[in-house]
C-alpha cells in the first residue's frame, strides 16, 4: 500500500475502480465517484493510476500456476456433460472449448464457432472455425459438434443439461464445417445457451473422458479424481492470444481456513471462493488481493403458494415485508452482496430490470397482512440448512423480526446431506439456493413456468407462460428486453420466492497473478481463468 | 515352550474371530449405507435429478438390480481379490484406493516410528520415577495435549509455521518433494499434530500398566532382594506389562489409518479417510465397502498382533 492511499482503502475498492474503468468510465467520472465516497483529490489520482496500470498491464509468458478450488471428490469428472462442481468446470474450461462464450459484459462472443445465425430463431446454422485441432491431432469438424450436442439427449449419459438440450430437435452436419440445429420452438438465446460449461465440444465417438482430449488451451498431463490435475500449455492452440502459463495445476482445499492459509503462505496463487469472514484476515496482508464477482447466485426463502400458510392471501406479501434485506446484505453477507428484488435476473445480467425496487422492511405492514391472512399468533416452521448458503442466519433474522410483531417462526435446521431431495421444493416454507444462469429464459423456464421442474413456490400464471414463449423467439432486442422487464415485475409481485440478495463470490489471489477479471458465468472468471491469467513474478 | 500347540490354537482362534468380525462389519456397513437417503444416481445429478434422468443414469450404471444382490456380488468378488469398480467414475476401486492407502500408510508409518519409542520411553521413565518432578511434567504435558482438539493444533501450527514464520508449507501434498529436506518440511506439521494425539494416550497407558505391575508383590520382592530401580522395572516388571502396553499402542495406532480425517482436511493430504468421506457422500457402495474393509483389516491386524504379543509374553495365557 502506498502512502497516499486513504485509511480504509482496501483491495475490494481497487477492484471496484478497475471494474469501472473496464466498463468505460472516464477519468472525470471516476474522480467524481471517488470524491463522492470521501477520497481526497490527490489520493484519488494515485488510486486511479494504479487501477489503470492494472487494467492495461501486458501479459507475460511462462510459469506454473497452482490454483485451489473449494470442492473435490472421487466424483470429479472430465466429461463436460456430467460436470457439476466448480472443480469440473475449471478443468473442462482449460481442456475443451465451447462454440461460444460470454465476455465480462455478458455478451456472446464466438469461440469454436465462427458464426451462429438464424433468420427465424428456430433453424440455426453454426459455422465452425477451420484448422482447429484436438490434443490428439484430429481436426475439428462438424461431426464432433453433432456428437457433443447429441450426447446430452441420451439419458444414459446423465447430462446435467438434458432438459435444456431437449429443445434441439434436429442436429445435423451440413458439411465439414457447418452444423444445422433445428429447435422445437424458436429460441433467440441459443448462442448464449451454447456458452454453458456443459456444452464443451469433445471429439466424435469419445467414451473415455479421463484423457481430457479437447481443443482447449491446455493438454492434460495428470488427473486423479478428488486429488489433483496438471495440464501443460497446448502448443497448437488456435487462439493467438494465450495461454500465457506454461502449466497449470488444480486441486481443491475444501476447508476455507486451510485454503486462505495456503494462499497467505504462498503455497498457491489462487484460492477460489473465500468465505467473507476470512476477508479481514486477508486485507492488509502483503502479497494477496481479492477478486469479487456478483453473478446472480442467491439463497431464497420459498413459500409454496399451493398449501398453507402460503395459500392464505397476504401471507407471502407479509413475509416479503418482514425480510430485512439490508441487514442480510450488511451483516450476514458482510456487504459482499447486492440487495435483491425478489426476482432471479441479477444485476450482472443485461436484462436486469433496474427500475424494480425491493420491498421495504416494514414489520408493521407485515403484521397487518398476517392479521388479514389469519396467521398471526400461529407457529410457522421454516426449514433451513447449511446446504443453502447462509440460510440458517437468514432464517434467524426472519425469526427475530417475527418475534417483535407476535409471529412465531420455528427454524428447523436440517442436515445438508439429502437436503435437495428431501426438503427443497417440498416443505411449505423453506430455503433454496440457485446458481447463476446466463439468460432470463433459462431462469424463468427452470423456476417460474407453470410446469417448471423447480417451481419453488408453485407459481402458476398462464399470462407468464405465454410471455415466456413469446419472448423466447423474439430476435428484436428492445421488445424482448421490455417483456423480460415486465416478467421480472410479475415474479417479484406474484411468486412466493423471496430473493433478499444476490451473493458475491470472492476469490483470493496472490498479487503476482494478473489478468483475472469478473465474469457473469461464475467466479474464477467464469471458471475459465487458466487461459487468460499470467504470473508477473 | 514358546510355540506350543496351545499357542498355535490360541493364535488360530484369534485369526478366526478376526475373519468373522470382518464379515459382520461389511454387512453392518452395507445396511448403514442403505439407510442413507438417496442413491448414487440422485446424488450425482444433484439439483438436476428429474425422475427420467435418475432412471436413465441408474440404467447406465447398472443399478437396477436390488442393492443386496449387488452387495453379495461385491462380497463374492472380494473373495477372489476383486474389489469392483467405483459407481461414480467407473475406475477400479483398487486403483482409487491404492495411491491413497500408500499415502495414509506413509504418514502412519512416520508417525509410528517417531511416536512409539518416544511414548514408551517417556511412559516407562515416568512410571520408574513415579511422583518425581519428571513424572509430573510428563503427566501435565500429556493431559494438556489430550485436552486440545487436533483441529486446533493443526490450524494453529499452520498459522504460526506457515503463515507467520513461513518456515513450512501449509499443504502437505502438491508441494515439491524432490529432496529429503523438502519432504521433511512437507511432513513436519501433520506428523507433529498426529504425534501429539497418538503419543499422549500411549504414554498414559504405558505408565499406568507399568505402575500396576510395580505394585504387585513379586516386584516388591525383587526390590527387597536388592535389585536396582531400573533393573526392577525393566527386567522384572516390564515383561508382565507388555500385554497391556501392546494393546494401548495398537489402539492408538489403529486411529492413524481411518481416523485422521481432520489432519487430511487441514493439510490437504489425500489419504483414505477423505476417500471414505467422499464415497459416503456419493453413496458409492463398492468404494465405501472397500474403505471399510481396509480400516477394519488394519484395526484387526493391530489388535491381533497385540493379542499375540500378550499371549507370547505371558506364560499363563499359553497354558
Amino acid at each position: 500500500m502506498t502512502n497516499d492511499t486513504p485509511n480504509n482503502w482496501t483491495a475490494r475498492d481497487d477492484a471496484m475502480v478497475e471494474e469501472a474503468i473496464r466498463r468505460g468510465a472516464s477519468r472525470r467520472d471516476l474522480l467524481k465517484m471517488l470524491m463522492g465516497s470521501g477520497v481526497a483529490l490527490g489520493a484519488g489520482g494515485g488510486l486511479l493510476m494504479r487501477a489503470t496500470q492494472a487494467v492495461a498491464a501486458t501479459p507475460k509468458r511462462g510459469g506454473h500456476l497452482k490454483a485451489a478450488g473449494w470442492s473435490a471428490s472421487t466424483a470429479d469428472t472430465l466429461d463436460p456433460a456430467k460436470a457439476s462442481l466448480s472443480t469440473d468446470y475449471t478443468r473442462c474450461c482449460a481442456l475443451y472449448n465451447r462454440l461460444t462464450f460470454l465476455n465480462e459484459a455478458g455478451e456472446v462472443e464466438m469461440e469454436l464457432a465462427e458464426s451462429i445465425e438464424s433468420s427465424d430463431a428456430k433453424t440455426w446454422n453454426v459455422k465452425l472455425r477451420s484448422g482447429v485441432t484436438f490434443h490428439d491431432g484430429k481436426t475439428l469438424s462438424s461431426a464432433d459438434v453433432v456428437f457433443s450436442l447429441k450426447r446430452h439427449l441420451d439419458p444414459e449419459v446423465g447430462s446435467k443439461v438434458n432438459s435444456i438440450a431437449k429443445q434441439m430437435a434436429e442436429i445435423t452436419a451440413v458439411d465439414d464445417l457447418n452444423v444445422r440445429i433445428v429447435l422445437t420452438e424458436p429460441n433467440a438465446d441459443l448462442p448464449t445457451i451454447l456458452s454453458l460449461h456443459h456444452f464443451m465440444i469433445v471429439a466424435d465417438g469419445t467414451t473415455d473422458f479421463s484423457k481430457g482430449n479437447g481443443t482447449g488451451a491446455f493438454v492434460l498431463e495428470e488427473f486423479e479424481p478428488g486429488v489433483r490435475s496438471i495440464a501443460a500449455r497446448n502448443p497448437n492452440y488456435f487462439k493467438t492470444t494465450g495461454p500465457y502459463l506454461d502449466s497449470f495445476e488444480f486441486f481443491a482445499i475444501s476447508d476455507n481456513n486451510a485454503r486462505v492459509n495456503a494462499l497467505l503462505s504462498d503455497d498457491i496463487h489462487l484460492a477460489g471462493a473465500i468465505n467473507a469472514r476470512s476477508l479481514r484476515m486477508m486485507e492488509g496482508q502483503q502479497g494477496v488481493d481479492t477478486s469479487i464477482t456478483t453473478t446472480g447466485n442467491y439463497t431464497n426463502l420459498n413459500i409454496r403458494l399451493d398449501i398453507d400458510p402460503g395459500a392464505k392471501a397476504g401471507f407471502v406479501e407479509g413475509m416479503k415485508h418482514l425480510v430485512n434485506r439490508e441487514l442480510i446484505q450488511k451483516s450476514i453477507l458482510r456487504g459482499l452482496a447486492e440487495i435483491g428484488n425478489d426476482q432471479p435476473v441479477s444485476p450482472a445480467n443485461r436484462y436486469h430490470n433496474t427500475e424494480l425496487q425491493p420491498r421495504e422492511y416494514d414489520p408493521e405492514r407485515a403484521r397487518a397482512l398476517f392479521e388479514k391472512a389469519g396467521v398471526l399468533g400461529q407457529t410457522i416452521p421454516i426449514v433451513a440448512s447449511d446446504a443453502a448458503n447462509a440460510s440458517i442466519d437468514m432464517a434467524t433474522v426472519v425469526q427475530q423480526a417475527g418475534s417483535e410483531i407476535g409471529m412465531t417462526f420455528d427454524v428447523q435446521r436440517v442436515p445438508s446431506d439429502g437436503y435437495w431431495s428431501n426438503y427443497w421444493l417440498k416443505a411449505p416454507v423453506h430455503f433454496g439456493n440457485i446458481n447463476p444462469r446466463p439468460t432470463p429464459d433459462i431462469l424463468f423456464s427452470l423456476l417460474y413456468h407453470s410446469e417448471a421442474p423447480w417451481n419453488e413456490s408453485q407459481y402458476k400464471s398462464e399470462k407468464f407462460d405465454n410471455m415466456l414463449i413469446e419472448a423466447r423467439g423474439l430476435l428484436d432486442e428492445t421488445k424482448r428486453t421490455d417483456m423480460y422487464w415486465e416478467m421480472q415485475e410479475m415474479v417479484a409481485n406474484e411468486a412466493g420466492t423471496i430473493i433478499p440478495a444476490y451473493i458475491s463470490n470472492i476469490d483470493g489471489i496472490a498479487s503476482e497473478l494478473k489478468g483475472l477479471r469478473p465474469n457473469p458465468l461464475g467466479n474464477l472468471m467464469g471458471y475459465a481463468f487458466a487461459e487468460y491469467v499470467w504470473l508477473d513474478e | 515352550m514358546l510355540w506350543s500347540t496351545t499357542t498355535w490354537r490360541l493364535i488360530g482362534q484369534r485369526l478366526g474371530i478376526a475373519f468373522i468380525t470382518l464379515i459382520i462389519v461389511s454387512f453392518a456397513v452395507f445396511f448403514a449405507t442403505e439407510m442413507l437417503p438417496g442413491d448414487v444416481a440422485q446424488i450425482l445429478l444433484g439439483q438436476a435429478a428429474t425422475p427420467e434422468a435418475v432412471a436413465g443414469l441408474r440404467e447406465a450404471m447398472g443399478l437396477n438390480e436390488p442393492a443386496f444382490q449387488r452387495f453379495l456380488g461385491w462380497l463374492v468378488g472380494l473373495a477372489t481379490g476383486d474389489m469392483g469398480r467405483s459407481y461414480v467414475n467407473d475406475i477400479e476401486v483398487v486403483d482409487l484406493l491404492g495411491g491413497r492407502l500408500q499415502n495414509s500408510l506413509r504418514l502412519a508409518g512416520i508417525v509410528t516410528v517417531i511416536c512409539v519409542p518416544v511414548a514408551l520411553t517417556l511412559g516407562i521413565i515416568a512410571a520408574m520415577f513415579r511422583g518425581s518432578w519428571l513424572d509430573r511434567a510428563v503427566s501435565v504435558a500429556t493431559i494438556s495435549v489430550i485436552s486440545v482438539p487436533e483441529f486446533m493444533v493443526a490450524t494453529l501450527s499452520v498459522l504460526v509455521f506457515a503463515v507467520w514464520l513461513g518456515w513450512l508449507p501449509a499443504l502437505s501434498y502438491g508441494v515439491n518433494v524432490d529432496s529429503i529436506g523438502a519432504m521433511l518440511r512437507a511432513y513436519a506439521m501433520p506428523v507433529i499434530t498426529l504425534s501429539f494425539v497418538v503419543s499422549a494416550q500411549m504414554i498414559r497407558m504405558t505408565r499406568a500398566a507399568v505402575i500396576e505391575t510395580i505394585e504387585t508383590p513379586y516386584v516388591e520382592m525383587a526390590l527387597l532382594k536388592g535389585a536396582s530401580r531400573p533393573r526392577m522395572v525393566l527386567v522384572h516388571a516390564l515383561p508382565n506389562a507388555l500385554g497391556p502396553i501392546a494393546n494401548a499402542v495398537a489402539l492408538s495406532l489403529s486411529y492413524l489409518v481411518g481416523g485422521v480425517i481432520i489432519v487430511e482436511t487441514v493439510f490437504n493430504y489425500p489419504g483414505v479417510a477423505k476417500l471414505m468421506v467422499d464415497a459416503v457422500a456419493t453413496r458409492d457402495l463398492p468404494l465405501i465397502q472397500s474403505c471399510a474393509m481396509v480400516f477394519c483389516v488394519s484395526y484387526l491386524t493391530l489388535i491381533t498382533l497385540a493379542d499375540m504379543i500378550a499371549i507370547l509374553s505371558n506364560p499363563r495365557l499359553r497354558q
